[in-house]
């Protein structure tokens, strides 16, 4: 008679791949935003794996946002519900964070919740005139900024005078 | 951080100055940014300047967190437990904040050094020096573009925002001088290519802000005066500003930020 076939038990470290870290991350949202998730930012610069070690690096997006300290903790707790003791969470100011690295997909669903979404980030940084928006109801450009600074550091408050609606856009940074 | 060029230790002690000089700007800076929360003329300004002040203590952070780095003290000890004589601030930006016309002036002038220091800083040979002005420099655009705008309007508003905004430059004028004095040991950084030329940024912001104040706005400049004393000299109204922002950190000194 066979003994019964015991599954082996491994640690989770043993087969946790980087992937299953990024699709982790995925699922956190950025705390100001929550229709995007801190990957479609563009916001997790790398994550390595060594043995039973995971440390994700992160990029702030702006210097003195306050949800810093909320993604910090998210990101180290997503990582941690995956059964990993060993986490650490880096973050570096190089490559400086970019609206570039937001993606398509995120694009449109910040477009869907009513906030249009950055332009493509100008070379030329100091300059004294603001870039062209979209309307995200109605596309038109026949728009107005009623305030660089939103409720958040990232966000612009425009009124469209195509639609009549106020929106917010984001900073293209 | 990626790695640095060493640095001498002459170097080092020069730079660690220039950092808090730097964040000192800022700190009380963004204090005063701070002071028009729930008193700004109209809401979207209140939120304006919380946002510039906000970000204006992001870069604080970033230079008193390199300073650290270099061997420094902790940023929270830099910032609430250094009485009047220890801040290195200008004297531009500790004066009480006035009117509107003042605040957005001075607003401009700094914004504009800052600016233009940053995008030089990006060129530093010292890798995290340049990579804190890549960072920064891309939240200082807004912070020009949206005080450029407020100095056209007033000047160019009614004859009492003009006049307002005309003493408000007659007053700051002088004191933006000290924003391009440099700390001991400023010249050897800057020749080792870690620190920008301090002239040739003071020559940009000039250009700029003589642009766009006279040729845009209409508002003469008035003539040159020098900086003065240094940055060890203080206004009597500084000290009574530390008092109120370092009240908290002062009252509960075991308390943490988060």
């Amino acid at each position: 008679m066979r003994p019964p076939q015991v599954p082996a038990v491994e640690p989770a470290s043993h087969t946790l791949q980087p992937p299953a870290i990024w699709a982790a991350l995925a699922r956190i949202p950025d705390p100001e935003i929550p229709v995007v998730s801190i990957t479609d930012m563009g916001m997790v610069r790398h994550v390595s794996v060594d043995g039973g070690r995971v440390s994700v690096t992160f990029t702030p997006t702006f210097s003195g946002c306050p949800a810093l300290y909320v993604i910090r903790e998210s990101i180290e707790q997503a990582v941690r519900a995956l059964g990993v003791a060993d986490v650490t969470v880096l973050s570096t100011l190089t490559p400086p964070w970019t609206t570039d690295w937001i993606n398509e997909a995120a694009r449109e669903r910040l477009r869907e919740y009513g906030i249009a979404p950055p332009a493509p980030a100008e070379p030329d940084l100091i300059q004294l005139e603001a870039e062209p928006t979209r309307c995200p109801r109605c596309g038109s450009l026949n728009v107005r900024m009623t305030a660089s600074f939103g409720p958040t550091l990232c966000k612009r408050l425009y009124v469209c005078d195509s639609c009549r609606e106020p929106f917010e856009g984001f900073k293209s940074v | 951080m990626t790695s640095a060029i060493p640095l001498t230790e002459a170097q080092r002690t020069a730079l660690l100055l220039k950092l808090t000089v730097l964040a000192d700007d800022e700190i009380i800076l963004a204090h005063r940014g701070g002071e028009w929360t729930g008193h700004a003329p109209i809401l979207e300004e209140d939120i304006a300047l919380a946002n510039i002040a906000q970000d204006e203590l992001g870069h604080a952070g970033l230079y008193l967190t390199l300073s650290q780095h270099l061997g420094g003290s902790d940023p929270d000890q830099v910032a609430y437990w250094r009485g009047p004589d220890d801040y290195l601030n200008t004297r531009l930006v500790e004066l009480p904040r006035g009117d509107w016309a003042f605040t957005m002036l001075r607003q401009f002038l700094y914004d504009t050094f800052e600016a233009l220091w940053l995008e030089a800083a990006t060129r530093s040979t010292f890798a995290p020096l340049s990579e804190i002005a890549a960072k920064a420099v891309r939240e200082e655009k807004f912070h020009l573009q949206h005080t450029a705008l407020w100095v056209e309007r007033l000047a160019l508003g009614t004859e009492e925002s003009a006049r307002r905004t005309q003493a408000a430059l007659n007053e700051l004028w002088p004191y933006a001088a000290q924003l391009f004095q440099p700390v001991e040991g400023e010249e050897d950084l800057t020749a080792a290519g870690i620190l920008p030329d301090l002239s040739a940024v003071q020559a940009r912001w000039h250009d700029l802000v003589a642009r766009h104040l006279q040729d845009k706005c209409g508002l003469p400049l008035p003539a040159t005066t020098g900086a003065g004393a240094g940055r060890d000299t203080h206004t009597e109204h500084l000290a009574p500003l530390l008092e109120e922002m370092q009240s908290v950190a002062r009252a509960y000194p075991d308390a943490e930020s988060w």
